[in-house]
Order: structure tokens, then sequence, then C-alpha cells
């Protein structure tokens, strides 16, 4: 067999890249790669929405208010999971709340990680001071409960999904401010530092090119993590009428809007619930597994 | 006039009114093409200096010097800006763990890429492809076997010896007139000591370059320099020609640090170690700073600091140097034996 022979001569003797070995042991949880598919499937149902959703969102079918899911004796295949008191398809409005709930993660948490990381990176860096008022600053943030905090800022700002999203991106900052400078301080003082500040490296160079990328394991996984607040929190938000404004599909308005039917019509509020709770749940298996795939005092 | 010149070198940390003196007033010559050997115990103060040296002593530790040049430019007064143009293209240092030393981030390519980038020539700094040559051809020059399929590897693939030849490769980078090396050898196993060893001296002999050797080896210096720094608790205490302060050490710390050389014990069952500790920020003694640990300490050592005196060949701090017996001189007299008075210091 000469195929089989020069392909064992040609076998790499390198050890397996970092993506490679970050991909096996991620592989090698199940709840990772359980999370890592829901949230894959997420988010080709946020992006394919409009092919997938039945019906349009905001579309009122007069005629069926309130139908159960088809597999009840009264229920449609029309609409799977049933309508709101309005007429509106459940499973059309939770395919469209998925983009919402995707979006509301992605942008506040990339509000928080981006300036989360450059003050926790100020502080950690320069200590002193500088790193006194900004920390005394998060500690006062993380003293008030989130969800308190998140309305306060709402109040300030005005209800609506915007606004929701700044508001969650405030309440999530002091963890990664925190989580920076930690990691800040571990790096800062390891030898290529003081290497990269002999080679002439100045200060912005050493703390975004030379320090930053050796603290982006924690960081990666706190952010992954912090989505799932964030979803769960816009949801909160949009409940109590401070985030999305109706008719917008939003999981947590649509949870509010049908509070009053729990009991004639269940379905209303048991499948907003429900995406709500395999989103979070998807976003925290997936953060776990990342953890310990990224963490080296983790690894067997 | 000397590559370097440093007098008065003094490094605090801790509080105004009461600091720790790390480094306490050290005069340091070399010149281009020599080899200076620094030794001492840990904790004496050799690393600080060479960190001081290159700026890089940070608040809250203060560094403050009579004199510090650096080929006829003044190092106090510098500005930041000059002194990074400065180091690490004319003065260069690599350190003791070579592993921790490299980014674990970045491939080595990159990392030398890198220094070249900021400190090579007009065409290295413009052109990649060039960068990439020269990189290759300094992995080439640190005697690094397949140096093109090295390139492109991260600091966790490579073992120890690569890893400290790359950091002399980066280094070397920029043909520095002045290498400063801090215990080079320390993490390396013996055969690869003597591999680094032997390339870093021959890269200082093709380059002309000053080197200096922070280290606790005392065969490596008596191999490699040609002058030796024997430092202990910030100070000097003793300073000379490497040959006479090998065979006739001038302080009781030179002798002790020989005595304590397993060499020397052959015929022994016991290795001769010095008591005691190099004192720290709360016990530094009021007199000669090795009192409390010289067999030869009398009373006067303990009241009172000798200085460093003698010529500019070999200098040592001691009241009463020894001679070439081992024996101390001047009006040295055990304690208790007899008071009398003492000639001038």
């Amino acid at each position: 067999m000469p195929e089989a022979a020069s392909a064992l001569v040609a076998a790499p003797s390198a050890p397996p890249g970092p993506w490679r070995e970050f991909w096996q042991s991620l592989s090698r949880s199940r709840g990772a790669m359980i999370g890592l598919g829901l949230v894959a499937a997420l988010i080709l149902i946020a992006i394919f929405a409009d092919f997938v959703a039945p019906h349009p969102p905001n579309e009122q079918y007069r005629e069926s208010f309130l139908t159960p899911p088809a597999w009840d004796k009264d229920g449609s295949m029309r609409f799977i999971l049933g309508t709101d008191p309005v007429g509106r398809d459940i499973l059309s409005r939770l395919i469209f709340g998925t983009r919402l709930s995707l979006m509301i993660g992605l942008i506040s948490v990339a509000i928080s990680l981006g300036l989360g990381v450059v003050l926790g990176l100020l502080a950690g860096y320069f200590r002193g001071l500088t790193e006194t008022v900004i920390m005394r600053l998060m500690d006062v943030m993380l003293a008030l409960p989130s969800l308190l905090l998140a309305i306060a800022v709402v109040a300030i700002l005005g209800p609506g999904l915007a606004n929701a999203m700044y508001a969650i991106a405030i309440v999530l900052l002091p963890h990664y401010v925190r989580l920076t400078r930690a990691a800040v301080i571990g790096e800062a003082g390891k030898e290529y530092v003081a290497s990269s500040r002999i080679a002439g490296a100045g200060t912005m160079r050493l703390m975004f090119n030379t320090i930053l990328p050796n603290c982006t394991a924690p960081l990666i996984v706190q952010a992954t993590l912090g989505f799932s607040t964030a979803i769960l929190d816009a949801a909160a938000l949009g409940f109590l009428g401070l985030g999305a404004q109706p008719p917008t599909p939003e999981w947590g308005s649509m949870l509010a809007s049908a509070l009053e039917f729990i009991q004639r019509a269940p379905w209303v509020v048991t499948f907003p619930g429900l995406a709500i709770l395999i989103t979070v749940l998807a976003f925290n298996l997936m953060g776990d597994g990342l953890r310990d795939a990224l963490d080296p005092r983790l690894k067997r | 006039m000397p590559l370097l010149d440093i007098s008065g070198l003094t490094v605090e940390f801790g509080s105004e009114t009461a600091p720790f003196k790390a480094v306490d007033g050290v005069d340091f010559a070399i010149d281009a093409g020599e080899i200076v050997g620094v030794v001492g115990e840990s904790g004496s103060g050799k690393t600080v200096t060479a960190l001081a040296l290159m700026g890089l002593i940070d608040f809250p530790g203060r560094v403050r010097a009579d004199a510090m040049t650096f080929n006829g430019r003044d190092l106090t007064t510098i500005s930041d800006r000059e002194r990074r143009a400065l180091v690490g293209k004319d003065i260069a240092m690599i350190f003791q763990d070579p592993l921790a030393s490299l980014n674990p981030c970045f491939t080595v390519a990159f990392q030398l890429m890198e220094t070249l980038r900021i400190h090579g020539s007009d065409e290295e700094r413009r052109n990649r492809a060039t960068r990439r040559a020269r990189a290759l051809q300094l992995l080439e020059q640190v005697e690094i076997p397949d140096a093109a399929a090295r390139l492109d590897l991260y600091p966790h693939q490579l073992s120890g010896g690569m890893a400290q030849r790359v950091m002399i490769a980066m280094a070397i980078a920029c043909n520095p007139r002045l290498l400063i090396a801090d215990e080079p050898t320390t993490a390396l196993d013996v055969t690869v000591q003597a591999q680094v060893l032997a390339l870093l001296t021959r890269l200082q002999r093709e380059r002309d370059m000053a080197l200096i050797l922070i280290t606790h080896d005392l065969a490596l210096v008596a191999e490699t320099a040609q002058r030796v720094v024997v430092m202990y608790a910030g100070q000097e205490v003793e300073t000379g020609p490497v040959s006479g302060v090998f065979e006739t050490p001038r302080h009781p710390y030179t002798q002790a640090l020989l005595a304590a050389l397993p060499e020397h014990n052959e015929d022994k069952a016991r290795l001769q170690a010095i008591p005691g500790m190099v004192p720290g920020q709360h016990d530094r003694p009021a007199g000669c700073l090795l009192s409390p640990r010289c067999v030869f300490a009398v009373e006067r050592c303990r009241r009172e600091m000798p200085p460093l005196a003698g010529d500019a060949q070999r200098r040592v701090r001691c009241h009463f140097p020894l001679d070439a017996a081992g024996r101390p001189t001047g009006s040295w007299r055990p304690d208790g034996v007899a008071v009398e008075s003492e000639g001038t210091a």
C-alpha cells in the first residue's frame, strides 16, 4: 500500500495547533456540545427568521384568538404553538423574538466587554489612584441588585429596546472590569512583559498587544455567560414594560401581555418562557464548556 | 572612556522615611568587547541593578545615581521616548526563564519581527519579507536546527534551550553594544547550559559586544569573564580581574563563596556553607552588612561600615582585607584578645 506508507511518512510531527487542541477539549464535554448545537440552531433561526416562520410576526388573524397548540383537540396545524389574545401566531413571534434576543445579547455584551476591557486594563496596568477610582466605582455598581440598577438606568433613559440594552451593558460592566483587571495584574508582572518593554514597546502597545491577548480566555467565557444574563435581563425588563414595547415580538413582553390568560390559555405564557429557558440554558452550557476548555488549571 | 559608566547607583523601595536599599551606591564600568561577571547570593541586588540600568524600575521603586552614561549619553536625564529608542537597540537583556520571557500568544517569527519593525534598518521597517528573512537568519545565527520550521512555532512548542536561543536571537537582532544576561543558563539543564554559553561568548566575540553576565555560578564566571563584581546585600564587596579575585579573594564573603563550591569540598563529608541569610529590610546590621555572617567579624565591623577601597583594578569593601593566605590583615585581632587603638581605615 504505497499510499498508506506515504501518508505515514507525511504525518505531521508537530503538536496539534491551538484551535485543534481547543476543539478536542471542548468536544469532550457533552453539555458543551449540546449548548453549542442549540446556540448554532438559534443563530440559524435568527438569521433565516423570514423563511422559517410560517406567518409574519405582527399579522393578526381575527378569526382565531387564543387558538390552542396543534396537539390540542381544538388546535390546528395552521398555528402549531397556538395564537395569542389578538390572534398572532406564537411560533412566528418566538422565531422573530430569537433575532431580538440574540441582538440584545450581542450588543449589550459588546458594549460592556469593550468598555470593561479598557477600564480593567487601565486599572490593572496603572494601579494606584486610577485603579482605586475605577474599582471603587465598580464596587458601588456591584453593590446594587442588578435588575434594580437596570430599572433605575431605564427610568433615567426612558423605556425602549435600545435603552434596555444600554442599561444591561452598564449592569454587566463591573464583571468584565474586575475580570480584566485581575488577569492584567497577573500577566503584567511576567517576564515577557519586561522583555517586551526592553525591546522598546510603549505603554499602549504593552497594554493592548502584549498583555491583553494573554487575558482573553476568561473574558471569552464571561462574555458567553454574559450573553445569557443579558437575554434574561432583557426579558425581565420587557416583562416589566421597560424594555421592548408592544407589538415588538420580544419574549419578555410576550410573557407580560399574556399574563392575564395564564388560567384560560396556558400556552400563551408557556412557550415564551420555554424559549427564554432554552436559550439561557444553551449559553450557560456553552460557557461552562468553554471555561473547561480554555482554563488550563481545570485541565486534567 | 568606558562604554557604560555608572557611579553611585542606588535603588530604594518602600517608604521615604525608612527605605529599603536594594542597590546601595554601586559603581560600575564596562568597556566595549569586555565580559564582566556579577556574582552574589539571591537577594544581593544583581538583577535590580540591571533593571535599574534598563529603566525598568517602576514606582514605588526609586532610582538615583551620581552619574550613569552609556556611550557618552546621560541615562539619568534621558526622556522615556529616547530611552525606549536606546534600550532594546543598543542595550539588550536576556532573562533567566526563557519560556516566561516569550509572549505565549504569538509565534517566534512574530516576536522577532516585532522588534525589527521598531529598531531595524529602514529596509526592515518597511518590508515584511525582509524582516522575515532577517528573523530566519537570526535563528540560524543562534544555531537553531531547522530554523525555517521553527519560525512559526509558539513558545510552548519550544524546549527551554531552544527558547533561550530565541531570546538571544531577539536580543542580538539590532546589534546591541551591550548585552545583559541575567542568569541566562540557570533554567537550563547542564548540557544545554554549555551550548548556550558557548553561543553567547561566540556572539560576543564576533560582534565586539560588552557582556554583563549576572549569575551565581562562579565556575561560569571563571571560564568566561575578564572581570568580576561580587555583590552582597546591594553593595559591591569586591571587584577585580577574575584570576585575581578567584585565586586570592580579599573579602571574606568572596572567600566564603569560593569555599562553598562543591569542587573545593571533595575530601570533606559535608559541604561548607555560609551561615545565615542576606539581610532584608528589617534586620540590616549597623556596621558592615556581612558582619553577622563573617567568621572574622570583630567589634569594629559591627559598628562601622567599611568603604569600598583600593585602586581601579581591584577594590574591596572590608576593614581588614584578606592576604594571600586568607587571613585578615591590618590591625585585626580576634575579639577579646586585645583591645588597642586601631589604625586609620
